[in-house]
């Protein structure tokens, strides 16, 4: 998650607001953010909280794991997958979701934008 | 040297029979075996499908039915001449000569000329007006003139006259009759009884059908303006398609000096030769076995048998089965066998339903071993297996009636097909066996209906089979241990059954815990919900705790069902639909505080949409102060038991329903299974409260309760199945208990109890073996079992109102308490609707 370019850290949440191996989603910048505690793995991810398919904000609400070992998660809607670490739509090519950097540091959970 | 090898092939007619030789030639057509085929065909374009014609007034184009383009021919090295009919052959120097002046010599000559309409001699036939069925130019010429028509008729009743009949519906005429001059429709496939009942049918779908009757003249100057009968009635119509038979086309076999038969008919031998042996007839215009086979599937498996011996194979023509099925306007119709054998030769078995159109008959033989033919009108679903059944000589059950009663619905299982011999004819029309479907299957890995439509064209063709290839494909599969066993996902090598074994043995509560000893990788949306549901039938623990929350599917996630907008709605359980106006009064108050949409739904129960997420838990807390339970609406859980008000207030009612949907709706309620679990109660016998659509139904009798199972509505509607009569209600939840325990156990995930049951084998007698007479001594353990679920029930709202860590979870976001901005209604109807997505 360190990254070199440009990116500010908000403060997102404790890490006890978002579920063990669930999501929840931030507020930030009048953005929604959908955070995850991928706890089996010991990784965090965050993406868009709005599922490209119907507009729903709703990402936050699905439900991750891994395909062929790359950790996804699906839009609770239609079972629209995307990868945590790019983004990119598992079962339909046309869709993308923003992904952004997260840092966890004393209890606090931090998104970069 | 090379002209030594050479075979010169010429085909007359470029039809479907004609064409299928040209295709079997090819395929059969052995390493140096030199072909040089000539084809003539009298029509102006290369063969089509005959068979579907009438889908030109579907909307299909005549490129749409063709079967080869004509660079196929080209391709293939075949010479074609279309618009061109053979006008003389020269048997002696062995050359035909065509219209257009070509002559080509043969070695082997083929007649695929097919047949054309029969008319007959009435008086006024040549008038503008009256049409043929046969070709593409003839339905070309009928759509035309149809323009200006407003009624019209047919002549003949049988399979191609209702069809013509239903395309004079479809071009838009408003009036069609069907004119026959025999007494019942179809003569050849069905008896009077199954005609009735097909007359019946077509009657209420705007047909005019007029049986026995004799066309003595057609009426009108140029143009037909009715038709005049023996019985001096009149039909006054405007246009007029004769369908009253077919006459083969053996008017150049004739001028040759072939052998035909004085009805018509080019006579050939069990080697399909003609009179001279370097002559073959196969299709609608030979003669065989002092018949003409106006089918398609005889006309292929002729071409079949010419193309065999040509390349040196040896095959002959045998007797061939005209067993049809069909659909007509909608309505099944279907023979197979020998239709009309009457007792006391052998024995009859009819079954009729006029409310459903439905009627059967089966002829068995007099020792009650083999079925020897039968008749399907209305519901032609056990078609297949009855005609395989029938072919194979397979020895029927002792109660033969099974075979035409006892319909399951739904998907034919897959026992039966495997049962059949591996010569058994699957596709007619392709000539494919069982034997050779399992061999692609086995040797080739195909392993889907696509890739056998492919590899051997089983299916192609009118496509009856499919059902029957599919489930030999899955047979096969299964017999190798390939598949059926339905593993969970990438996760879980193992079906939801046998997770639910392990699991249970080993006593694991949480998903992590399930994952780690069975499973491998992280887990998905398919595997979480499964185990989650998995657990929440072993444990009836409450599905939000420990690591089970985010496991869940979204709806059971945050116990409500997500919505377009991502708002939630919320159905508080109301037993039975019984509820107080002290309830109803509060139902109002919340969905008004929270400014719900609120509808009563289809299970007798009021469900109130648009809630925030956050809100959620208020609003429950609200209602559970009312009194009010969850109603599990999101869950693969009890749904509702609907029920009729009964003996309390109804006149006919002989149980009190209302109570007993209570007692039941009270027992099961929060059960986890496979998937949603419906149910209702009726007060008496005309099942009001719809018992008979639900996974189990109970309606009362005088002297208790009936009990049927594996009903289903929604998108494949399916009649739920008596399980047993008469039983009280002691007896009747102790068969609920058993039947729902054994459904948790066995069923794959996300099956309703219908589909369980159809794929079971031995359907409704292996269950009721099961839950009524204990066969496999397991009815105690399932009753305790479920008994222990039943004791531990808590509504898992009430948990969560009363878990604030739990309650913290209901929020949509994590950082601030602000709801959706982003959730937006419209209005409608004085209420509120969620937005229409983009
Ligand atoms: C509307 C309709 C619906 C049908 N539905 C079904 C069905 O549901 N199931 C079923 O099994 N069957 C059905 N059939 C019957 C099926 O179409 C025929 O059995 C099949 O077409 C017979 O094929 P054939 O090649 O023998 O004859 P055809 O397809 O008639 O082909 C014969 C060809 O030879 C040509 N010809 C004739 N004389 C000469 C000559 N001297 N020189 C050159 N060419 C010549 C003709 O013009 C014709 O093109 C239906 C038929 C029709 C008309
Ligand atoms: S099912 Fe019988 S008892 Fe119930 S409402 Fe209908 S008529 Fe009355
Ligand atoms: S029938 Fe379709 S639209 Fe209607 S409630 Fe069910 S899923 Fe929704
Ligand atoms: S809105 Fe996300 S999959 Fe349809």
């Amino acid at each position: 998650m360190e990254t070199e370019t440009t990116v500010t850290w908000h403060v997102a949440c404790q890490v006890s607001d978002i579920p063990e191996d669930g999501g929840g989603c931030a507020l930030i910048d009048g953005k929604q953010i959908a955070i995850f505690n991928f706890a089996r793995r010991g990784e965090w991810y965050a993406t868009d909280n709005e599922c490209p398919h119907r507009q729903q904000m709703a990402v936050a609400r699905g439900m991750i794991g891994s395909q062929d070992g790359e950790p996804k998660v699906a839009c609770p809607f239609h079972k629209k997958t995307f990868s945590l670490q790019t983004g990119h739509c598992l079962n339909d090519d046309a869709y993308q979701i923003k992904t952004f950097p997260v840092m966890v540091k004393e209890n606090l959970v931090y998104i970069g934008i | 040297m090379k002209q030594e090898l050479e075979i010169r092939i010429v085909v007359i007619g470029n039809g479907m029979v004609g064409f299928k030789f040209c295709e079997k030639l090819l395929s059969k057509r052995k390493e140096g075996q030199n072909i040089a085929l000539t084809v003539f065909g009298e029509e102006p374009r290369v063969a089509y499908d005959r068979v579907h014609l009438s889908e030109l007034f579907a909307g299909k184009s005549a490129d749409d039915l063709t079967l080869a383009k004509e660079e196929w021919y080209t391709d293939n090295g075949i010479t074609l001449y279309l618009s061109d009919p053979v006008v003389d052959i020269d048997r002696d120097s062995k050359l035909v000569r065509s219209h257009h002046g070509h002559v080509v010599h043969y070695d082997y000559l083929v007649m695929a000329t097919g047949s054309g309409a029969f008319v007959p001699t009435i008086p006024g036939v040549e008038k503008d007006g009256v049409f043929v069925y046969r070709t593409i130019e003839d339905l070309e010429l009928i759509q035309t003139y149809a323009r200006k028509a407003k009624r019209g008729a047919v002549i003949g009743g049988g399979l191609l006259g209702l069809e013509a009949a239903k395309a004079l519906l479809d071009l838009g005429l408003q009036e069609a009759h069907v004119v026959e001059f025999a007494s019942r429709l179809m003569p050849r496939q069905i008896d009077d009884a199954g005609s009735r009942m097909l007359q019946n049918q077509l009657e209420s779908l705007g047909l005019h059908i007029h049986l026995s009757k004799n066309t003595q003249e057609i009426k009108g100057g140029d143009c037909i303006e009715g038709m005049q009968f023996a019985d001096q009635s009149f039909l006054e119509v405007d246009m007029l398609v004769i369908s009253a038979g077919i006459r083969p086309r053996d008017e150049l076999a004739k001028i040759a000096g072939l052998e035909t038969h004085p009805r018509g008919g080019i006579v050939v031998n069990n080697q399909l030769q003609t009179s001279d042996p370097f002559i073959f007839a196969i299709g609608e215009c030979a003669l065989a076995h002092h018949m003409i086979y106006g089918l398609i599937a005889p006309g292929y498996e002729m071409a079949d048998v010419v193309a065999t011996q040509i390349t040196g194979g040896e095959k002959e023509f045998l007797p061939f089965d005209m067993s049809t099925k069909l659909k007509l306007i909608g309505t099944d119709v279907a023979s197979f066998g020998d239709p009309f054998i009457e007792e006391p030769a052998c024995t009859t078995v009819r079954y009729e339903n006029k409310a459903k159109g439905i009627y059967k008959r089966i002829n068995v033989s007099l020792d009650g071993k083999s079925l020897l033919g039968g008749i399907l009108v209305g519901d032609a679903e056990q078609y297949n297996m009855l005609l395989q059944t029938c072919k194979n000589k397979t020895i029927l059950p002792p109660d033969s009636e099974d075979l035409i009663l006892g319909s399951r619905g739904g998907e034919e299982t897959g026992a039966g097909v495997m049962s059949f011999p591996d010569d058994a004819l699957i596709c007619s029309c392709e000539a494919v066996t069982k034997g050779m479907i399992c061999q692609e299957v086995n040797e080739k890995g195909h392993r889907n209906i696509e890739a056998i439509k492919k590899s051997c064209k089983a299916g192609t063709g009118c496509g009856g089979c499919i059902p029957m290839v599919k489930d030999i494909i899955a047979g096969t599969l299964k017999l190798n241990g390939v598949y059926i066993r339905n593993v969970v996902c990438e996760h879980f090598d193992y079906s939801r059954q046998e997770l639910l074994d392990l699991v249970k043995m080993n006593g694991l509560k949480t998903y992590n815990t399930v994952l780690d000893t069975f499973g491998k990788g992280d887990g998905c949306e398919t595997c979480k919900p499964l185990v989650a549901s998995l657990l929440a039938s072993l444990w009836n623990e409450n599905i939000l705790q420990k690591d089970r929350a985010p496991i869940q599917d979204s709806n059971d996630r945050f116990l409500a069902n997500i919505q377009k907008g991502g708002t939630y709605s919320v159905v508080p359980r109301i037993p039975g639909g019984e509820i107080t106006p002290e309830k109803l009064i509060v139902i109002g108050q919340v969905a008004q505080k929270y400014g719900m949409y609120t509808k009563i739904t289809g299970g007798q129960r009021i469900d109130m949409f648009g809630a925030h997420l956050g809100d959620l838990p208020l609003i429950w807390e609200e209602l559970i102060g009312a009194g009010f339970e969850s109603g599990h609406a999101y869950g693969k859980s009890l749904r509702t038991v609907k029920s009729c008000v009964g003996s309390t207030w109804c006149r006919f009612g002989v149980q009190d329903s209302v109570s007993f949907a209570i007692e039941v709706e009270n027992r099961y309620k929060g059960l986890r299974s496979p998937h949603k679990l419906k149910s209702a109660v009726s007060g008496c016998i005309r099942e009001c409260a719809e018992a008979q659509s639900k996974d189990f139904g109970i309606i009362a009798t005088e002297k208790g309760w009936n009990l049927y199972v594996c009903g289903n509505g929604g998108s494949k509607p399916q009649h739920a199945q008596l399980l047993a009569t008469d039983v009280d209600k002691e007896t009747c939840l102790r068969l609920i208990d058993r039947f729902l325990m054994f459904y948790i156990k066995t069923a794959d995930p996300l099956t309703r109890t219908a589909t369980w049951l159809n794929k079971m084998e031995g359907g409704l007698s292996y269950l009721k073996a099961v839950v009524v007479d204990d066969v496999l001594s397991i009815a105690a353990e399932l009753e305790s079992e479920l008994q222990q679920l039943i004791d531990v029930y808590q509504c898992e709202w009430k948990e969560v109102v009363e878990s604030p860590e739990l309650r913290k979870r209901f929020s949509h976001f994590v950082n601030t308490p602000a709801k959706d901005p982003s959730v937006q209604f419209e209005e409608m109807r004085e209420q509120k609707r969620a937005k229409e997505w983009v």
